[in-house]
């Protein structure tokens, strides 16, 4: 088991007011599988997503990650785990501009302490993989929207995580290049990976394997694998 | 992280931003400029003040005749009559460390060249004069040893002398009368100009102190001895040695008080040193306060750039970027703009430095002390002003980080 989220609570201090964005939320998601997570906004989508990204901490609850107790670790902690087992695709990209496509690939290496020359080898492996090595030495700004999501989802993959947190990926891309993207999530889901989508859009959620719909901070629909049920 | 890509991406960054980092480098220029700049100004300040007390004679120890009591009432310094020509001969053949022995006497005349005259100071010297007050004939030549020795009546003259008699023409060959005796005038001093006391170093006619003890001051005793140490450390040694040679000579036992005086310049050396490091200090100092006035720039850049970069710093984050990488990243970031001011501040300081000394008529000293430490006083700064910006990207919150637009 990949994901064990057990009791999953997230409350937020407004003013007098508790808040409570999470509310028990209890979650499992297998290796390899292609979760779709579907919600309203203010559904606690995007708090369930921080928290399975290791962005943040939930205010009780366990979630053991690859076996591991990650809800309550440190900043520093949290940091070393989100490189080591998470890939992230945002919706806007988040590339640094002033660098070359290749050198954001590399990032995550280099918080990880590899050197040099390994990094690049692997950066130009997974732009390879994604079909941009020619655009190596681009610079963010030289790429299509398309392309630069391709980027980004090399750098997800760059460092061989446990699971790839796709947040809103199609959100600003045309139709093709939306194409395109589920099209290399899908090969990814296909060669094993973890792939955790959040979307909006139910032709997108359609491509993952397992649909899990968020409400009020819980979930209520978990459809996975051609079998429908209710979990309310 | 890597020390080596904290470096690379500091770097990188101030690249991107190549204005900014150079007005913001241009604090820290000019400031250690200004450091090096004044200190160096100071200290040309000081070596000038030594030079002109070394041009008195350096490492020089003066013996003057005693004040004598007479009935209880102390006459004037160096007016006692113990002290002889032979008192000088003596300490130049037993004591050692002793580069020159120069005794003279003075005594002010009228000096007249036909219809013009000139009221001057006569010193009866010898050879050795001429070194221990580091003077240069101009034309024409010194007083000899043969000239003492035969009491012949030459004259060198100093410059305002020359001019006040002579005009525009060579004395060199014309006669001078001082007290109605004729002297050749054999040579003419370079000019000095003024002391740092404000004394006319040229007003001076120098003539034999045998000529000038016997035929022009009827003299038996001289008035002053000026003796040169072969090294400042020996000074001591060899002003003890003259006292107790002086004393055994002038058969003085020990309670009675001394019948001569041997004073040094150091005690002058050592107030006026003084008095220019301080003149350095407070040069150094005001020039400091804009090197902080420059670490606060730096200060000021780094959070804009902190406020300006926080989704970049989200973004480092969420790919694993931890607290000290991103500390680590900000701090170089500031320090090499420090340090690379602080480089460019140290040719732009000595820059200035040489063009003051050339264009101005100041002397400058560039000495290693404060070009070191205005540099490394200019890298802390940048550590010191670094801290703060570099902490609050440290501390970012991932989530909020991304959000930001």
């Amino acid at each position: 088991m990949t994901i064990e989220l057990k009791d999953i609570k997230k409350i937020y201090q407004v003013g007098t007011q508790q808040v409570a964005a999470l509310n028990g939320i209890d979650l499992n998601i297998k290796k390899g599988e292609f979760a779709a997570l579907m919600g309203p906004s203010g559904s606690g989508k995007s708090t369930l997503m921080n928290i399975l990204g290791c962005l943040d901490r939930p205010t009780e609850g366990s979630y053991k990650l690859d076996g591991a107790e990650v809800a309550h670790l440190g900043d520093d902690e949290l940091a070393k785990t989100r490189n080591k087992k998470i890939g992230f695709v945002f919706q806007n990209f988040n590339l640094l501009s002033r660098i070359s496509a290749l050198e954001n690939v590399a990032l995550p290496l280099v918080y990880a302490g590899v050197g040099y020359k390994e990094r690049h080898e692997r950066a130009h492996y997974f732009l390879r993989a994604v079909g941009l090595d020619d655009r190596a030495e681009h610079q963010p700004n030289e790429l299509s929207g398309g392309q630069r999501q391709r980027v980004a989802i090399a750098r997800a993959l760059v460092n061989d995580p446990s699971i790839i947190m796709a947040d809103e990926p199609t959100g600003n891309l045309d139709t093709k290049s939306t194409r395109e993207i589920m099209n290399i999530f899908m090969d990814l889901h296909e060669q094993g990976k973890t792939v955790i989508l959040v979307t909006h859009e139910p032709e997108i959620a359609e491509c993952a394997s397992r649909q899990l719909l968020v409400r009020d901070g819980k979930i209520t629909k978990d459809v996975g694998k051609g079998v429908k049920m209710d979990v309310v | 992280m890597l020390f080596r890509e904290s470096v690379i991406i500091a770097i990188k960054a101030l690249f991107a931003n190549k204005m900014r980092s150079i007005l913001t480098m241009l604090g820290i220029i000019i400031g250690v400029g200004a450091v090096i700049a004044m200190v160096s100004v100071g200290m040309g300040v000081r070596k000038q003040v030594q030079d002109s007390i070394a041009s008195l004679g350096s490492n020089m120890l003066i013996v003057t005749a005693g004040a004598p009591r007479v009935n209880g009432v102390r006459q004037a310094a160096g007016s006692g009559e113990k002290l002889k020509l032979d008192d000088a001969d003596a300490i130049k053949k037993k004591i050692k460390n002793i580069d020159y022995v120069a005794p003279n006497v003075q005594k002010s005349y009228q000096v007249v060249n036909g219809n013009q005259n000139w009221n001057t100071t006569v010193y009866g010297i010898t050879s050795e004069y001429m070194m221990i007050r580091s003077l240069t004939v101009k034309s024409g030549s010194f007083i000899t040893t043969n000239d003492m020795n035969t009491r012949n009546r030459v004259a060198v003259i100093g410059a305002t002398v020359a001019s006040n008699l002579f005009g525009e023409s060579n004395p060199v060959g014309k006669n001078i009368r001082i007290n109605n005796d004729p002297y050749k005038v054999i040579g003419v001093l370079a000019s000095k100009g003024q002391s740092s006391m404000g004394q006319d170093q040229d007003d001076c006619v120098l003539i034999p102190i045998t000529t000038a003890m016997e035929r022009l001051m009827a003299l038996t005793s001289i008035r002053t001895i000026n003796i040169q140490v072969s090294s400042a450390d020996k000074i001591d040694m060899v002003q003890e040695q003259v006292e107790t040679l002086l004393r055994q000579r002038h058969r003085i036992k020990k309670p009675a008080d001394d019948d001569f005086e041997v004073r040094n310049l150091t005690s002058i050396m050592e107030t006026m040193t003084n008095t220019t490091t301080m003149i350095t200090l407070l040069l150094g100092s005001i020039a400091a306060i804009s090197l902080l006035v420059g670490g606060i720039g730096i200060m000021n850049i780094m959070m804009v750039s902190v406020t300006e970069r926080t989704r970049e710093i989200g973004i480092r984050k969420a790919l694993g970027a931890t607290f000290k990488d991103i500390m680590l990243q900000f701090l170089i970031e500031s320090i090499v703009v420090s340090v690379i001011g602080g480089v460019i501040g140290i040719g732009v300081g000595c820059g200035a430095a040489m063009a003051i000394s050339q264009v101005g008529s100041f002397t400058t000293v560039i000495t290693i002390e404060p070009i070191l430490l205005s540099f490394l006083f200019s890298v802390g700064i940048g550590l010191f002003f670094g801290i703060y910006p570099a902490r609050k990207a440290a501390k970012l919150d991932p989530i909020e980080a991304l959000r930001y637009e």
